[in-house]
């Protein structure tokens, strides 16, 4: 059914169709529409669902998680101070594995007060352990409340979902919007089934404190089954096309890339933009590209990098949705176009004051550690770069473990300056993933976090490689 | 003592067809059953007794939630757990919210065994301070839970320091006694007159120091729908400077000698009368020593005369107040 909706009622439907047991929220502009409409339609009994009144945006996430530890379906919503006064609760959630799904409506923050958009609200909590997702429009707003519940829910994830909506850009601006059928998003999405709760016939203790010994192994696992669900999401989507008829790019759409000189990278609702300036621009003749990020956690570095360095094809589920689909089919012919060299510019709503943009910081991050993955990278002085992570929940970092650091940038070192083993192996893999053994390409990239990021005193620094 | 597995072999089924009826239980007749254990609670803990009678009370199919504090730091240690039944951490603001959480998703799902008590342990920072808020949304909005407020007066977790609880003039490593400052200047926070303005359904004060009387308390609490309120009197010798086999006469005392008391309110919902009911449960003829009480306690050390006859003309003032809400409501 097709109806003229605005972002925050767009969601709300989504909501409805993901049959949530639980719903525990404070009203805060811009999100207040989404829960004026959740709470009409318990009234109305078009949602079987308790409606908890908090007091707070930080009971609204306690309640949340304390639902989902008898295994029900949860939801909250929030923005901006709002997001920041549960940011406490985020870390229990994720560091708990309970599937929550939140709506964030992207709101700036205080001092001067102001109630419209800008991301600095989540881009703030990217390190709290939730997945993120920043949709574009209405639809995809309806439809990622779906898709959320499949991701956070799927038991090899487990992990929260907070999905993204511009304030006012998006939750007050009407579109229209296909409602599916209940029987659909049903087939799409069955009820939530977890051992992660508890037990009656055999009592559990949930959320227990683990010292210095134990406590980066939740960590450690927390971090690969954000980054295992990379692949994880395409699947949802991929499912989600085939019940719904409705296709996602995945992780990030490319628009336009493949033979640009120029990309811009952005994320939400603005992608709107940039899209008709990359139209009119391309129609004037000149080579400008964009890159939607749509996921900032866990963040697609491969894939970005892949986009913005124009190595390879990237596979069919990489292209544009919708009208952009024609374009990006003219552009396969260009792909041997791709310019020796590309400017690119990350265009986002938040400043990391005294730094740059958060978003800039990831995209340069990948950027980097792909470009010092090259036969070239050591004649501009840095041949390696790599992440050591120590510590954790107050785990001693050892001499020892220093000296292994040093010791395996010098294995790594004969590694990089292989020129076999650089960036060339990066077409390869796409050629696999193409042939539908992208997982097992991914463990193997030059790309790949795995060989960037090694957690002391669980991975092995012997061997010249984590795990 | 039971180990947890055995324990949970003997549960009765979930959803029992017909709940046996309660039997006034006493600090003899309570179970053996134990479902705290293993802790690493010092020597004397007062809030460790309360966790520990309070679910023999409540038995097997409780759900607790613990925000940081005392309990959850010596109850939660991964590998060794303490709790036999089903237990989780809230954050520190949050323990009345995740409460809530535990049983709308119980209840929502229909998976909630007639027996089960939602009950959350929360000291008086966790409760008076940091978790008021909360508190007072789910007594807002009737949920049905039962918050117990293990009190033993400053945030003894983090190593003594003044709460809301905090009793005037004792020392904590906040309100140091000197020449110039003789401890806690502010009073006792008058927890059990806030959540009875709520008109909370049912809110009780108790003590350690009297089992019986907190034993009775607790499953009266529990055969009650909505939300429940008890603050107990829990002695920490560590705090408290006291040793550690004196928490329970240390808690009889407060009572006797009139700085606590022992009194429930039942709400509009439960008594029927506007406004409610309350009822004091014990009313000392005689006050004991105020002053044996203080002197006692290496926290009130610092204490002169003057001092000591502002803490007395605070309990009479506090019994004045009590005396008459009991009595009007007669």
């Amino acid at each position: 059914m097709k109806r003229f909706l605005s972002g925050d009622e767009a969601l709300a439907e989504g909501v409805r169709l993901a049959r949530p047991n639980i719903i525990s929220a404070y009203p805060i502009t811009p999100q207040t529409v989404v829960v004026e409409h959740l709470s009409e339609m318990v009234e109305q009994g078009r949602l079987d669902a308790e409606y908890v009144h908090v007091e707070s945006e930080h009971s609204a996430l306690s309640c949340a998680l304390g639902a989902s530890a008898t295994g029900a379906r949860t939801f909250t919503a929030t923005s901006s101070q709002g997001l920041l006064y549960m940011a406490e609760v985020l870390s229990y959630a994720a560091g708990g594995r309970f599937p929550i799904v939140m709506m964030n409506a992207n709101r700036a923050l205080a001092l001067p007060w102001n109630i419209y958009g800008d991301q600095r609200d989540s881009l703030a909590l990217l390190d709290h352990g939730w997945i993120q997702l920043y949709v574009q429009d209405n639809q995809e707003a309806l439809d990622a409340v779906l898709m959320a519940y499949a991701l956070a829910e799927d038991e090899r994830v487990s992990t929260p979902v907070m999905i993204n909506l511009d304030g006012f850009a998006l939750t007050h601006t009407y579109e229209t919007v296909d409602i599916p059928e209940p029987e659909q998003a049903d087939s799409f999405l069955p009820p939530y089934r977890t051992k992660n709760k508890f037990d009656f016939e055999h009592p559990v203790n949930i959320g227990y404190s683990a010292g210095p010994e134990f406590n980066r192994y939740y960590k450690h696992a927390a971090h690969w089954d954000m980054v295992d669900a990379l692949p994880v999401i395409d699947e949802v989507e991929k499912r989600f096309a085939e019940v719904f008829g409705r296709e996602y790019p995945g992780v990030l759409e490319e628009y336009r890339c493949a033979d640009a000189d120029r990309i811009i990278v952005t994320l939400g609702s603005v992608a709107g933009l940039v899209r008709q300036v990359v139209d009119d621009l391309r129609n004037a003749g000149e080579k400008v590209g964009m890159v939607r990020l749509r996921y900032m956690r866990p963040f697609p570095a491969e894939r970005l990098v892949k986009a913005l360095l124009g190595v390879g094809a990237v596979g069919g589920s990489s292209e544009a949705s919708g009208e952009a689909s024609g374009d990006d089919n003219a552009d396969d012919g260009a792909r041997s176009k791709a310019p020796a060299a590309r400017s690119i510019a990350v265009l986002e709503k938040d400043i990391s004051f005294g730094a740059e943009g958060t978003v800039f910081t990831n995209v340069s991050s990948a950027l980097l550690q792909a470009i010092t993955c090259a036969p070239s990278a050591s004649a501009c002085g840095i041949r390696d770069i790599c992440n050591f992570v120590g510590g954790l929940g107050g785990d001693d970092i050892s001499y020892e473990q220093v000296e292994g650091i040093f010791a395996l940038l010098k294995r790594r070192a004969s590694i990089v300056e292989d020129p076999n083993a650089a960036l060339v192996d990066a077409s390869a893999e796409a050629s696999n993933a193409a042939s539908g053994a992208a997982k097992a390409a991914a463990h193997t990239s030059p790309l790949d976090p795995r060989k960037k990021v090694y957690f002391l005193g669980i991975d092995s620094l012997e061997e010249g490689g984590a795990r | 003592m039971k180990q947890t597995e055995n324990l949970s072999a003997a549960l009765p089924p979930t959803n029992p067809a017909a709940p046996l009826p309660p039997k006034p239980l006493t600090a003899k007749t309570l179970p053996d059953d134990e479902f705290f254990f293993g802790h690493k609670g010092c020597a004397g803990c007062g809030g460790a007794l309360v966790v520990r009678q309070t679910l023999k009370v409540l038995g097997p199919h409780v759900i607790c939630a613990l925000p940081a504090g005392c309990m959850s730091a010596v109850g939660f240690n991964f590998p060794q757990l303490s709790f036999a039944n089903n237990a989780m951490i809230t954050p520190f603001a949050a323990t009345a919210s995740v409460l809530s959480g535990i049983e709308a998703g119980l209840r929502a799902q229909g998976i909630k065994p007639e027996d089960c008590t939602v009950v959350g342990f929360a000291g008086d920072g966790g409760t008076a301070d940091i978790g008021l808020q909360a508190l007072s949304g789910a007594i807002d909005r009737n949920d049905d839970i039962l918050y117990i407020c293990y009190d033993n007066e400053a945030y003894m977790n983090t190593g003594i320091q003044k709460s809301s609880l905090t009793p005037f003039g004792a020392k904590t490593t906040t309100t140091p006694a000197g020449a110039h400052v003789h401890g806690c200047l502010t009073r006792k926070k008058n927890m059990f007159q806030i959540v009875a303005a709520h008109d909370i359904p049912y809110a009780a004060t108790a003590s350690i120091g009297y089992l019986n009387d907190f034993i009775k308390k607790v499953q009266k609490a529990a055969t009650i729908h909505g939300t429940r309120y008890i603050h107990v009197i829990a002695p920490c010798p560590t705090g408290w400077g006291t040793r550690e086999d004196e928490t329970i006469d240390l808690a009889k005392e407060v009572a006797d000698c009139g700085l606590w008391y022992l009194a429930e309110f039942e709400g509009s919902q439960l008594c029927g009368m506007p406004g409610g009911k309350y009822i004091v449960n014990r009313r000392p003829k005689e006050f004991s020593s105020v002053e044996a009480y203080l002197r006692r306690q290496g926290r009130f050390k610092q204490l002169d005369e003057n001092d000591v006859q502002e803490v007395i003309r605070e309990r009479d003032i506090a019994w004045a107040w009590l005396d008459d809400l009991a009595t009007g409501a007669k």
